[in-house]
């Protein structure tokens, strides 16, 4: 299984996936806002749809090549 | 509404339609038009991951420990992110094995191993059970809260008889369901059409009721997400509940949490069950992998705002896990309640269905068939049909396991909240991860290491979670939570090895896999596998190796008699002669059987039994060597030396083709040098020819006519003498070509003056051109132009160029212009004349040996008077040009519209 176009790209979204949702950038965003409550909840559900996103958009777009 | 009939009409009504829709579901799929073939119920009944734990528990964990329920689901995106590369080949190991369950999958991986399935089987009974028993007492709890609303739930389950309580006949009615949907092919590989219809009708109930009361609390009891995070901001004392702190573990528990999560999310029972086996198509794994996690999102959109919501009113009842019932309840409206419970119904009983098949397939082919294949006495009396007996094994297993459940619900139930015992499970099963992916991956792993790893972290497991469990239930004595066993502080069981500051899950978690994955790897080091296990490891590890699809393994002997005897005991006869029907027509039962067909047999009993117990039985009928491995592993490295040869073949003809290219030049390129060497040859013997024939001619006539009149005798001399002079010319310059492309020429090259060297050279060309009745106009730009070059040879080029020019130029008033400018660091020299040119394409062509350019129009007649070149005048120039590091080419006049030659010589560096 030689890594080739498609599946180059999903690893790599994978990763990009496990960077964004673990600690070092977690922390980052774990901070209150002016109004007191963490920006973290909504970081989370950003990070999550633009994952989602971009897995979506990757494998409709594979299957239209194979 | 909410009085006990309406809400047990309503329930049990909803357990009807779930029957229904299982049987429309089965009935089309025995009509071939299957419901389930779509990635889209694939990716809904993947959704059986999110149980009442999801429904109710997010909620409340989402209350006490802030963002950290969103890791419950982070993980299994991860890992169906994965899907295309990981799931898709466990599938594809599955199909062709003919997998039934994880504890089969790990069997199989490690040589059939019916032990090891065994151990898995019972890990997953301990490590599940307490889980489906969570489902059955958020059943009990929610039904409680909606009937019981505005007081306390009242939930005293042991002082209530069991009759009185509505999980236990919800428990007995999921029992009807999963036998009469989940047990109807004795082929437990096969797909539970309608069960995987129903858990799909049930993902989305469950959805739609959630969304509905987020929405509900969002924007009716709030005036939308902003009204109520304004007023979480402003009550201090939950604001803070929605950043890290209030995680436990803080960023350790953090990343343990995740870890967690998606390894649970693949080694879960019900997981792998609607993950791999109940996979129609592979294909419907790309789909999923990001609708699965679509769903995830919506499924957890409005925790946090009923979370915060509940914090901020209270609405009678505190505990947090009955938020989502509690806060519709509060507002009196009568609807949603009512639908919150339906949709937490439809999260716990999909959930409760799918595993206790898992189970029950697990127990049934992993624990109790192993044990019934050893009892001699059943094994050689049978005569009859043992696939009633499977059915019924699995049937009872069902049975047993909802008891299980339902009794571990009625006595330990009520000292644990929702999400503590959902992740006590999760680090149960996550212990199956290491053996099963690393066996994926690992050819090497051996049965001898995953065995005592999994039993390891088992264990571990057990003393790290399981046993803190019942000690916080009051089961056990405490103590040893806070001073050790025995009084040994390091053996802690929440902080091992003195190991603190991390959450109870995440630090079980790592303590057993590191025990886990440990053994496996060292053990597995030093260990020999079985021939068997060597088979299943690479076909476990190639699994998407094309070459290993369509392989026969078997090589032993047996008629089909025996197979067909053999099926038939286990499978009925409908199954039997279905897989021994041969296409070529029947066969007589004394026949030997092909090792496809005795594969096929092998395949089809490990479908109904799990490949352990199909083994045993394949080998009591098979004599010889039943398991081919040579064979199996010269595919394999026949496949892979195969793929390298081929490499290297088509690295190898690449460059032969690119060498043949290179001959073929260096051929065309020889073909054409031996070419021109010919028509040089041709061409100097004729050149010298010609002056020759004419010298001899006229020395023969002064030979013979003694009579000749004294100036005729003297011109003919005179022709001799300017004949012999042209030869000796032409000579000369033959040598100087010879010498130059042999790179023999010497040339002297020293600073000079190429002003001065013009002069001298027009001055001695002067006369011969006013002779010819040539205009010669010098246009000098420079005073000096210091070059370095040799000057005779320079003086030569100069006046060949002058004398072409004056041969070419028109035959009226011909005219040459000699110009000299400064070009950057070059001086070029232009020499033009106002006679026809030379064609685009003759350009070059004049720079080639003895090419004499054709003279057009009707004036050549007069232009032949005027001494012939030889062809060899410009090449030398060239020749010599170049030598001395300049250019000469040929251009368009830009004056007197004729040819231009143009000699371009670098500026010699200032001394």
């Amino acid at each position: 299984m030689s890594a080739s176009g498609p599946q180059a790209r999903l690893v790599a979204l994978i990763g990009l996936a496990t960077l964004l949702f673990s600690p070092p950038l977690v922390l980052i965003f774990d901070r209150p806002s002016t109004a007191g409550l963490s920006w973290l909840p909504l970081y989370l559900f950003v990070a999550w749809l633009l994952v989602i996103g971009l897995a979506a958009w990757l494998m409709e777009h594979r299957r239209e090549d194979s | 509404m909410r009085t006990d009939p309406v809400v047990l009409t309503v329930a049990f009504g909803y357990l009807a339609l779930l029957f229904v829709i299982a049987a429309w579901g089965d009935r089309r799929a025995e009509q071939g038009r299957s419901v389930i073939g779509s990635p889209t119920v694939y990716a809904l009944s993947i959704a059986v991951y999110c149980t009442a734990w999801t429904f109710y528990g997010s909620v409340g964990r989402a209350a006490e420990f802030g963002p950290s329920f969103l890791l419950i689901y982070l993980g299994p995106t991860l890992a169906m992110l994965m899907a295309p590369l990981l799931i898709r080949k466990m599938v594809r190991i599955a199909s062709t094995q003919r997998i039934t369950s994880i504890a089969d999958f790990i069997s199989a991986r490690y040589g059939k191993s019916s032990s090891l399935g065994a151990l898995v089987a019972l890990i997953a009974l301990i490590g599940v059970t307490p889980y489906i028993a969570l489902q059955l007492k958020a059943i009990t709890l929610s039904h409680a809260v909606l009937v019981n609303y505005p007081e306390a739930a009242e939930f005293r389950l042991v002082e209530e008889s069991f009759w009185v309580d509505k999980s236990f006949w919800v428990a007995l009615v999921l029992a009807v369901f999963i036998i009469l949907f989940g047990t109807r092919h004795l082929d437990a590989s096969e797909r539970h059409e309608g069960m995987v219809a129903a858990i799909a009708f049930e993902s989305l109930v469950k959805l739609v009721a959630f969304l509905t009361v987020g929405i509900f609390v969002v924007f009716v009891l709030f005036n939308g997400p902003f009204d109520l995070f304004r007023q979480v901001a402003d009550s201090p004392h939950i604001s803070g509940a929605l950043g890290l702190e209030a995680v436990p573990g803080g960023a350790i528990g953090w990343a343990g949490t995740l870890v967690l999560a998606f390894l649970a999310f693949l080694t879960l029972p019900r997981q792998f069950q609607v993950l791999v086996v109940e996979n129609v198509d592979e294909r419907h794994l790309a789909r999923a992998s990001w609708l699965f996690p679509l769903y995830l999102v919506a499924i957890n959109l409005f925790v946090i705002p009923i979370a915060m919501a509940g914090l901020l009113l209270p609405a009678g009842n505190s505990d947090p896990d009955s938020f989502v019932l509690t806060l519709p309840l509060s507002a009196g409206i009568e609807g949603i309640p009512l639908l919150v419970f339906i949709g937490g119904l439809s999260a716990a009983t999909g959930m409760v269905i799918v595993e206790t098949i898992a189970l029950s397939t697990m127990v049934s082919n992993q624990l109790i068939m192993p044990l019934l294949l050893r009892s001699k006495r059943l094994h050689l009396s049978s005569q009859g049909e043992l696939a009633g007996w499977l059915l019924g094994i699995r049937r009872v297993a069902i049975v047993l396991i909802l008891l299980l459940g339902y009794l571990y619900h009625a006595l330990i139930g009520d000292s644990y909240s929702l999400v503590t015992i959902g992740l006590v499970s999760f680090v149960g099963t996550a212990q199956f991860a290491p053996a099963m992916l690393i066996g994926m991956y690992w050819r090497g792993a051996t049965r001898s290491g995953a065995s005592l790893g999994l039993l390891a972290g088992f264990i571990t497991w057990i003393y790290t979670l399981l046993l803190p469990g019942f000690a916080q239930s009051g089961w056990l004595d405490a103590t040893f939570l806070v001073q050790g066993p025995f009084g040994l502080e390091w053996l802690r069981p929440y902080a091992l090895f003195g190991l603190e500051g991390f959450d109870i899950y995440s630090h079980a978690l790592l303590w057993s896999l590191l025990v886990n994955i440990g053994l496996l790897v060292g053990i597995s080091l030093f260990t020999r596998q079985s021939p068997v296990e060597q088979t299943q490891a690479a076909l476990f590890t190639e699994a998407m190796n094309p070459g290993l699809q369509h392989t026969s393994l078997w090589r032993g002997q047996t008629t089909r008699g025996e197979l067909k005897s053999l099926l038939n005991r286990y499978l009925g006869a409908s199954a039997t002669a279905r897989i021994l029907a041969d296409p070529q027509g029947t066969q007589a039962d004394d026949a030997p059987a092909p090792p496809t067909l005795i594969a096929r047999a092998e395949q089809a009993l490990s479908g109904a039994l799990g490949s352990a117990s199909a083994r045993v039985l394949i080998n009591s009928v098979v004599r010889g060597e039943a398991l081919d491995l040579e064979s199996i592993l010269s595919i394999l490295d026949t496949t892979s030396q195969t793929l390298e040869y081929n490499r290297r073949l088509e690295q190898k003809s690449n460059e032969l083709a690119k060498i043949g290219e290179e001959l073929r030049a260096a051929n065309e390129r020889l073909r054409e040098l031996d070419r021109l060497k010919d028509e040089f040859v041709a061409m100097v013997s004729h050149e010298l020819r010609t002056p020759l024939t004419s010298i001899r001619a006229f020395a023969e006539i002064l030979r013979d006519g003694k009579d000749l009149p004294e100036e005729k005798r003297i011109h003919f001399l005179e022709v001799v003498v300017l004949e012999s002079q042209r030869l000796s010319r032409l000579i000369e310059e033959i040598l100087d070509l010879a010498r130059l492309e042999s790179g023999r020429l010497t040339l002297t090259p020293q600073r000079l003056d190429l002003v001065a060297l013009v002069r001298h050279s027009v001055d001695a060309v002067h006369r011969l051109q006013e002779d010819r009745g040539v205009e010669l106009k010098v246009d000098l730009e420079l005073d000096q132009a210091p070059v370095i070059g040799d000057s005779d040879r320079l003086e030569q080029v100069i006046i060949n160029l002058l004398d072409n020019a004056g041969k070419f130029a028109a035959d009226e008033n011909p005219r040459v212009r000699l110009h000299l400018s400064r070009h950057q660091q070059n001086f070029r020299l232009s020499v033009e004349d106002n006679g026809p040119g030379i064609v685009q394409e003759e350009r070059e062509r004049v720079f080639e040996k003895f090419h004499q350019i054709k003279r057009y129009g009707g004036a050549s007649g007069k232009a032949r008077g005027r001494p012939r070149g030889s062809g060899l005048g410009l090449p030398i120039s060239r020749g010599i040009v170049t030598h001395l590091g300049g250019r000469l080419w040929v251009d368009d006049a830009p004056t007197l519209n004729g040819a231009c030659l143009i000699m371009e010589l670098p500026e010699a560096p200032t001394a």
